[in-house]
Parts: structure tokens; sequence; C-alpha cells
């Protein structure tokens, strides 16, 4: 067996992102009237120290084992995440009518969309890989757009919009990375374009307009041409049908997105108590744990979705600043481990794994400033949560394995 | 994929800057919001976990010219809640009625004081029994929001007897707050409703400090102390009136519960307000904090009119109390000595045209000088003086003396008196021709178009007890105003004096009401009642010593028939004052 020579930066920026997690976590949970966030620190702790071990095994599998994996584990997921919506899905906290959990009678075991995050990763990667060349029409996206679709619809349905975001990241992310063409690409995004176009019926009609010119404009065949201008209509017909399957909090957080102070006591409360926790914090914050509006829970979800309104208030604009490097340099660095991976299904795999991740911050770090929808996607390596802390370290132990296997990654390799 | 390494480089290149720039973009919008915009939102954060709970501060003591405390602060406790909306104070609201009592409707005033001021704590009971704070402490887990602080409260130690001078306290209302004069007061504060409280309101006030409490998002209190530097209230200074406050309480006695009317004291030479009272009166005290309903309602079905001030607001005409007016009038413009009679001799009327105006002594009096038609005020004499005079030369002698003015005393709500300003004016209010010239009769004896307040009248003889100069009224010691009302010989005002005098001697219509050793000087009237005619509102305006004046007394009473009455309480108040005794004891009048 070789020897195992893992990406050590990765590994520390992970630690140091869980640790400086783990402390504003605590942070959150010191408040003047006791809530549930009050030992949640400790829970975090132990899957912190869970989560480690899981990387260590990960990091034990070869990507050949990975590749053997993929398949079972896949399935296992879309069986899950059947599970939830079959009757044995269960909500939490604000989100109490949707199913996101899988539960066994009332005893939440886990969310098996975490799980997808890292399966769909891996299937993705299987399916893009299997082919020498990128795929160069909609035809031959359909077993990718399959891969995806199929989870994310259910997810979709559960509904759990944040995550449902995360796989649109994924898919686009890795495809962009094996090669399809930009045009494609936005050609793909076009029913998407629809959907959220549709909340106007106007803008959806000048969208309607720029879809048939670049249809015309990069010729596809005759059939996707059809396929996607009706998919665009059906998605433009859809998304009201969509909207009323939304939960009344969801459809308020979207529109709050649009405008939080129209309604600053309702739905905008939230947001609008992030931005000003966060503006109150000025440069170097109001000291680490005496941030008043945490304290006095005027943030909501101050130590899952709002954490990094907890890092804006106590820790300022330099541990923000910090927070972003951390996650600058982590994301850096997995596109590092991608670039310089030994094969195109570990590349793959160590791209879709750093696309899930940004997604997942750009959303959350977004949504505290009001800059994206609330959409209660957790912050990674942040966020309270022991499905998501496993998720992250397990991709963690995965990218060491690529980076082992990779360049530079064996012993007689470039200096990092 | 195509995954040649140039491939992979270039988009390795490309995904690194789209993070860098992504990751680039968010800190950039976090600089803007926590260093460029930090100040908005630091301040934001502070509204929103302080909450101000207001101080009051104590009002301005009042005081009587002997140092003796007309109204003064008491502790006292209210009780308010702090809520984070309508719903959840009316929740809080419902679930304190059942520890406390607390009515439907205190419930939708308190809501509606939410609605004005949404964070400041909403007033429950602006003045709590301390039985009901007791109650309170003991469930004060039970409710987050609740703030029980001690109060300042108003108390009248003399109570009714002084309600005419200081008016009293209470909760300012939403009509008032809109009010400019009203700008800086806070919904809940309580304001100076009447009297001295409502004229001498921002000398009174103090300035009110406030309490920060610290509140969680939920609108419980977490702090109650040390969020912020508290604001101490300040206490307003007091106020040093005129008023002598054993007279007052001895003019009270006098009215007891049975007579009504108003009683004005002054200082001849400054117009200070030694005591001035309205019968019957009604309790401050119990407007303060808010009036019990019954006790509204008893207020104002009284057909007594305890609310109104008689001797300021009420207006009553004259009577013979305005004789010395014509007097003056003559005498100023030299158609009438002290020593002059009148053509037509009083045997009981007098035929004018077509009319005959009766006396008011049926057996008349004679042929009299207007020294004797002063003592005797006898109706015939000044009917002829008025005659003499004529009309304009009478109602611009009137205007004059200024008994179409307010006197400007230092209580709100002071009427003007009724008084032609010429003859236009029975044109105007009857029609050209469709009066006669018989009102110069009715106007000459104080009938007719002619209603004095008391007030006016006692100052109209603070001119008499001196040198002519009227003073103005004033309850709150300042710098006397004295205005020129008329200017007489040092003999016609010696004249007057000694005509007003023999009124209270023997012989005169108030001899009865004579103090040993001193002279009394004034005038007894009977007003015509507009509303019974069978009972007259007996007047006597009057002053003492008659040669060299220390108090002007006009007492007015309701239905009191003859002058005579309120001249013997008027020596009664005199004596008091000077510390004498009446001749004749005064028994409390009264059916």
């Amino acid at each position: 067996m070789r020897r195992f020579v893992g990406d050590w930066p990765l590994l520390a920026i992970a630690l140091v992102l869980s640790l400086y997690g783990l402390a504003v976590v605590y942070s959150a949970g010191q408040t003047d009237v006791r809530t549930v966030a009050t030992f949640a620190w400790r829970a975090q702790t132990v899957w912190i120290l869970l989560s480690i071990v899981m990387c260590f095994v990960a990091s034990r599998a070869s990507v050949r084992m990975l590749d053997w994996l993929t398949l079972p584990m896949y399935a296992l997921t879309v069986i899950l995440l059947m599970a939830t919506l079959a009757g044995f899905g269960c909500g939490a906290g604000t989100a109490a009518s949707t199913k996101s959990w899988l539960c066994v009678g009332s005893h939440r075991v886990g969310q098996p969309s975490e799980l997808a995050k890292v399966t769909v990763v891996l299937m993705l990667a299987r399916v893009l890989s299997a082919k020498k060349d990128p795929p160069k029409t909609l035809a031959e996206l359909w077993k990718p757009a399959l891969v995806v679709g199929a989870p994310w619809l259910m997810i979709m349905l559960q509904p759990d919009l944040g995550t449902g975001l995360a796989f649109i990241g994924i898919f686009f992310g890795m495809l962009f990375w094996a090669g399809v063409s930009w045009p494609l690409l936005l050609l793909i995004a076009s029913p998407v374009v629809s959907l959220i176009g549709a909340v106007n019926v106007w803008v959806w009609g000048a969208w309607f307009v720029i879809l048939i010119a670049l249809v015309y404009r990069y010729r596809p065949y005759l059939g996707e041409g059809i396929v996607l201008v009706v998919a665009n209509f059906v998605m433009g017909v859809l998304a009201p049908i969509l909207w009323d399957r939304l939960q009344p909090y969801q459809q308020k957080r979207l529109l709050t997105y649009l405008d939080p102070s129209a309604d600053a006591r309702g739905s905008g409360y939230h947001v609008i108590q992030s931005i000003v926790a966060i503006g109150s914090g000025g440069w170097f914050g109001k000291g680490y744990t005496l941030g008043t509006q945490k304290r006095l829970a005027f943030l909501p979800a101050q130590h899952t979705d709002f954490i990094f309104s907890v890092v804006g208030e106590e820790l300022g604009f330099v541990g923000v600043t910090l927070a972003l490097s951390l996650f600058l340099l982590l994301l850096l660095r997995t596109i590092r481990i991608a670039a310089r991976a030994n094969d195109s299904f570990s590349s793959l795999i160590a791209i879709g794994l750093a696309a899930s991740w940004f997604v997942h911050m750009l959303i959350n770090v977004g949504m505290t400033l009001s800059l994206m929808p609330i959409t209660g996607i957790p912050l990674p390596f942040f966020s309270y949560g022991g499905s998501f802390m496993l998720a992250s370290w397990l991709a963690v132990g995965i990218l060491m394995r690529v980076a082992s296997e990779g360049r530079g990654g064996r012993a007689e390799g470039f200096a990092i | 994929m195509s995954f040649h390494p140039n491939d992979v480089a270039r988009r390795a290149r490309t995904a690194s800057f789209v993070t860098a720039g992504v990751i680039g973009f968010l800190v950039a919008a976090f600089f803007r919001t926590q260093v460029l915009e930090q100040a908005r939102y630091a301040l934001q954060s502070e509204e929103n976990r302080l909450r101000e709970v207001p101080l009051p501060a104590p009002r301005g003591i009042i005081y009587d010219r002997n140092g003796l405390i007309i109204a003064e602060n008491v502790p006292g406790y209210s009780v308010s809640i702090l809520s984070p909306s309508a719903d959840s104070l009316r929740a809080s609201l419902r679930r304190l009625a059942g520890t406390i009592s607390l009515g439907n409707d205190q419930i939708e005033v308190a809501v509606r004081r939410y609605h004005r001021a949404p964070n400041r704590p909403t007033v429950v009971l602006a003045d709590a029994k301390f039985d009901v704070i007791s109650v309170l402490e003991e469930h004060r887990v039970e409710f987050p929001g609740l703030i029980i602080q001690a109060a300042p409260k108003r108390f009248y130690p003399d109570s009714s007897a002084v309600a005419s001078i200081v008016g009293y306290t209470g909760e300012v209302t939403e009509d008032e707050l809109k009010k400019p004069a009203y700008q800086g007061y806070k919904s809940g504060q309580q304001v100076g409703k009447g009297g001295l409280e409502r004229f001498y309101e921002p000398q009174l006030r103090g300035r009110e400090g406030t309490r920060f409490v610290e509140v969680d998002a939920r609108g419980r209190v977490v702090r109650e102390a040390g969020a912020r530097q508290d604001i101490e209230p300040l206490g307003a200074d007091a106020l040093q009136t005129n008023i002598d406050l054993k007279l007052q309480e001895f003019v009270a006695n006098i009215f007891g519960d049975s007579l009504q009317g108003g009683v004005v004291a002054l200082d001849p030479m400054t117009g200070g307000v030694l005591a001035l009272y309205s019968a019957p009166s009604f309790n401050p005290n119990r407007f303060v904090g808010g009036i019990p309903a019954e006790y509204w309602h008893e207020l104002n079905t009284d057909t007594r009119h305890p609310l109104y001030n008689k001797a300021i607001q009420g207006t009553y005409p004259p009577g013979s109390t305005w004789k010395l007016a014509t007097a003056v009038v003559g005498l100023e413009a030299g158609q009438v000595s002290m020593k002059q009679h009148m053509p037509t001799p009083c045997t009981g009327g007098y035929q004018y045209f077509n009319r005959y105006f009766k006396c008011w002594d049926h057996r008349g009096h004679g042929n009299l000088d207007l020294q004797g038609a002063i003592e005797k005020s006898c109706d015939v004499y000044f009917y002829q003086l008025g005659l003499t005079m004529g009309l304009e030369k009478l109602i611009a002698g009137g205007v004059a003396l200024k008994f179409r003015e307010r006197t400007d005393i230092d209580l709100p709500s002071e009427t003007r008196p009724v008084f032609p300003d010429a003859i236009r004016y029975y044109d105007e209010r009857y029609g050209p021709r469709r009066w006669s010239r018989a009102v110069t009769l009715n106007l000459s004896i104080g009938q007719g178009e002619n209603d004095q307040t008391v007030v006016n009248m006692a100052r109209f003889y603070t001119a008499l007890a001196t040198d002519g100069n009227a003073a103005q009224p004033m309850i709150v010691k300042g710098n006397p105003k004295r205005q020129r009302l008329f200017t007489l010989t040092a003999d016609q005002m010696e004249g007057l004096r000694t005509a007003m005098a023999g009124v209270v001697a023997e012989g005169g219509t108030a001899a009865a009401s004579r103090i040993n050793g001193v002279i009394l000087a004034g005038k007894t009237g009977s007003a015509q009642n507009a509303q019974d005619p069978t009972r007259d509102h007996a007047w006597f305006v009057g002053f003492a010593p008659a040669d060299k004046p220390k108090i002007v007394v006009a007492v007015m009473l309701e239905f009191g028939l003859h002058g005579s009455r309120a001249a013997r309480i008027a020596s009664a108040i005199i004596a008091q004052y000077l510390h004498q005794q009446t001749a004749t004891l005064i028994e409390t009048e009264g059916e």
C-alpha cells in the first residue's frame, strides 16, 4: 500500500473552521434566558470528534473503492429520501411542517439530504467521467440531469429550498468542470430562470424572448430547441403551482428577501435583526459572548442558520473577514486538489464538494445581510448540527484521499 | 470529460477567480454594513434592547404666603407594562385582570395608550393602592414586562378648600397631546388640569427622568438597572403664592355645604389674592391618578355646578355694587358731587316717560345726596344720575373702568365680563329703534346688559380702596401690576369711602356686618337672577379698614336674596383677616 500523504493544509483549515465554529456555537448559547442553544456546544463538540473520525475513515478509502461504492450509496440515498416522503419524514424547529428529517417513531435519525450532498457528487462525477468528451448537446445531458434531478425533486418536495439550491450549485459547478460550454450551461439554466421569472408575467415574457434569441443563435438540434422552449413554458406555468406548494413561512421568507422592511415586525423581522446585529458589531465587535442582539434573543436560529450574525455582532468586521478568508482558503485549496487530481472522476468529486461548500457559504452568509433569500441552509463547519458536520468532514476525508492520490500527493511530488 | 492539464488549469483559474470574487463581494458587503453604517445599526441595536421607563418628576410644591403647603407630593405607585405587541399586551392584561381588578374598559384604554407609544411602558394604573402593589409584587414573575414604580402623587392637604385655586392634575389626554402647547409631553404623564396646576404647568412640571431597562426580543425585562446611566428626574421649584391658607380655610368653612357662590379677597395695593373660593367645591385629591367614574358623574350632574368656578367663571349682574361705578363716572366727569341732590326725591320709585321704575325700598328714601344714596343704595337717585350723564357717558365710563375686560388673574378660563362697548351694542342686540333710553336707568344701578365676575368686581374695589389704581389680581407672588382706572380728588375718594363705610354702619344696608374697632367700607347688591326671579343673587364688595384698606373682599352668594347676607360673610372674612371680632356673631347660613 502506498504511503498516505493527504493535503494537510486542507485538514488544518477545516479544523480551524470547526473550532472557530464551535466557539461561536458556544457563544450563541450564552443568552439571558436559557434556550435550546445553551448546551448545543457540548453536542457540537461530540459531533466534531465523530466527524474527524469519519474523516479519517473516509480518507482510508481509495478512490477506486469510492467508485465502487458510489452506486450503492446513491441508491441508498434515493431510498432514504423516498422514505422521508413516504411517511418517515418529520420536521424540526421553524420548519416543523416539513419532512427533511428521517424519523423512526418520534426519534429523529438524521437528514438524508445531507448524505445526498455527498452521494450525488459521487454519482455525478461517475457519470460525467465515464465519457471522454464533455456533453455538447442537451440530449447528452439527460443522464447527469437525472442523477441530480431525481434527489433534487424529492428534496424540493420535502420541501427544503436551501438544499435544493445547493444541488443546483453542485450540478452547474461540475458541468462547468467537465468542460460543458458556457452557452449550453445558460440554456440548461433557462428553465430555472423561467421558474423565478414567472413571479411576474412581464419578466417571464422578456426572458422568453431572450431564450428564443439564444436558441436561434446557438442552433441546438430541433428536438432540443423544442424541449427547451417547452420546458421554459412549463416552468413558467408551473411556478405558481409550486409557489402554492410552499409552506407559508417559506413564501414569506422569499417575499421578505425582496424587501425586508416591508413587514419589519413580521416575516422581515429575522433578517432585519440579523443586519442590525451585524451592523452594530463595527470593526471589532461587541466582544466574544457579549452580543446584545444575540444575548437578548433578537437573533433567530442563532446557533444554526444565523450563526454568522453572531460572528458579525461579537467579533466585528475583523472576525467576519477572518471567517470568510478561511472559507476562501478552503475553497481555493479544494480547487487546487481538483486541478491536481489524478483522474477525472476524483477531480470532479473534489470540485463537486467545493461547489457544495461554496453555495452553502454564499447563501448562508448572504442571507444574514439579506443579499440572499432566507432558506434554512447551514454554514459548513459553523452551524450547529450533526448530519451536516459529518457530511462536511466526510467531504474533507474524501478530498484528503483525492489529494493523496493526485499530483503532488505522493511522496515524490511537488512542494505544496 | 476533457481532462487535458491545460483545460483543467484554465478552469481552476476561472473557478478560483469566481470564488475569490464572490467572497470579496461578501467582504465588501460586510464592510459597508459593519464599518460604514455601524453608527446607524449600533443605535438600532440599542433601541432594540433598551426601554425607557419614565421617572415622573415631583411637581413643584405650592405654598401660601406664610409657607403653609397648598399642594405637595406624596409617595404613590404606578403600574405599567412593557409589551412587544398590542396582542401580547392585551393577553398580559387579561391575565393581570385575574390577579387584580381590571375592567375591560381599562384594558382597552391601555391598549390605546400602547399604540401611541409602543416603546414606552404602557401605564395600566396611574395611581395604584398599596394593597394592589403588594399583590402584584407577589405575582411579579408571572408578568415579565411589569414595571411597578414609585411615582410622586399630588396631594392637597386642604382638599376641597383649595380646589378653586389649585385645580387638579390628571393624565394628559389624547386631545391635549395634539395641541402645540403640549409638545414634548408623552402619553401617560400627569399634567395640571385646572387652576394653578394648569396655569403654571410649565413651572410646576419639573423634568421627567428616565430609567433604562433592558428587554429581550419578547419584551421581557432582563435587567432593571445598570443597562445605561439613568437620567434622574428633576423636581420643579416651589410656587410661592399670596394666598392666606388660614383665611382660605375660613372662607371654605363659612360656605360649608349649603351655601353656594364665589369669594375673592385681594390685597388692595398689590392685587395679591388672599383667598379665592367657589362653593360648592370638589375634592381635587380624587382626580389624581384618574377620577372614579361615579365621582365624575356626581360632580357633573350636581345642579350647583361644583366644577364651575363661580369666582372667575360665573358672571352675574353686579346690581347695586355697581352704583359705585356710576358714582365714579359722575364724579370724574364733574356731573355730580358727594353733597349733590337729585331733582326728584325718592318716593319708592321713578316715573320715566310711560314706565315706572321702582326703588328697592318701596317706602322711599326721601331727598338724599350722593353719600346718602350710596349708604341706602337708593335706586331713584342713581336713575337720575345716570340720566344726567346720558347713556354714552355711562357706557364709556364703564368701559374705562374695565368692566369689559378680564382681570387677567393667573388662573385659566376666566370669563370675560359682559358690558356694552357703545350704543351700537344695543342696536346690534335688539335692532335699531327696538330699544329705548330706559336701558340707561337699568345700567346705572348695575342691571341690564352688565354681567360681572366676582374677581372683576374685587379688582374695581381695589381702585376705590386705594387711589384709583386697580391692582391686577395675582395668586402667585410677583411684581404687582397696577393700572389707573379713574382719577378723583382726595376729597372725592374720601367721600366715597365715607359713604361706603356708612353702608356698614347704623342705618346702612349692611349695618349688621359691623366689625368692632374696624371701619368696614363696602356696598351691598342684589342681582336679578335669570334662573329664578324670586331668588336674587346677593353681592357684597368692600374693604377694611376704610381709612387704610388692607383687604378687599367680593362675595357673591347665589340665591342669597339680599346683599346684607353677603355682607355678613364678607365682614366675617375681613374680621378673620384683621383678627377682629364681628359685632354680631355670624351663624352659618343656609336652609
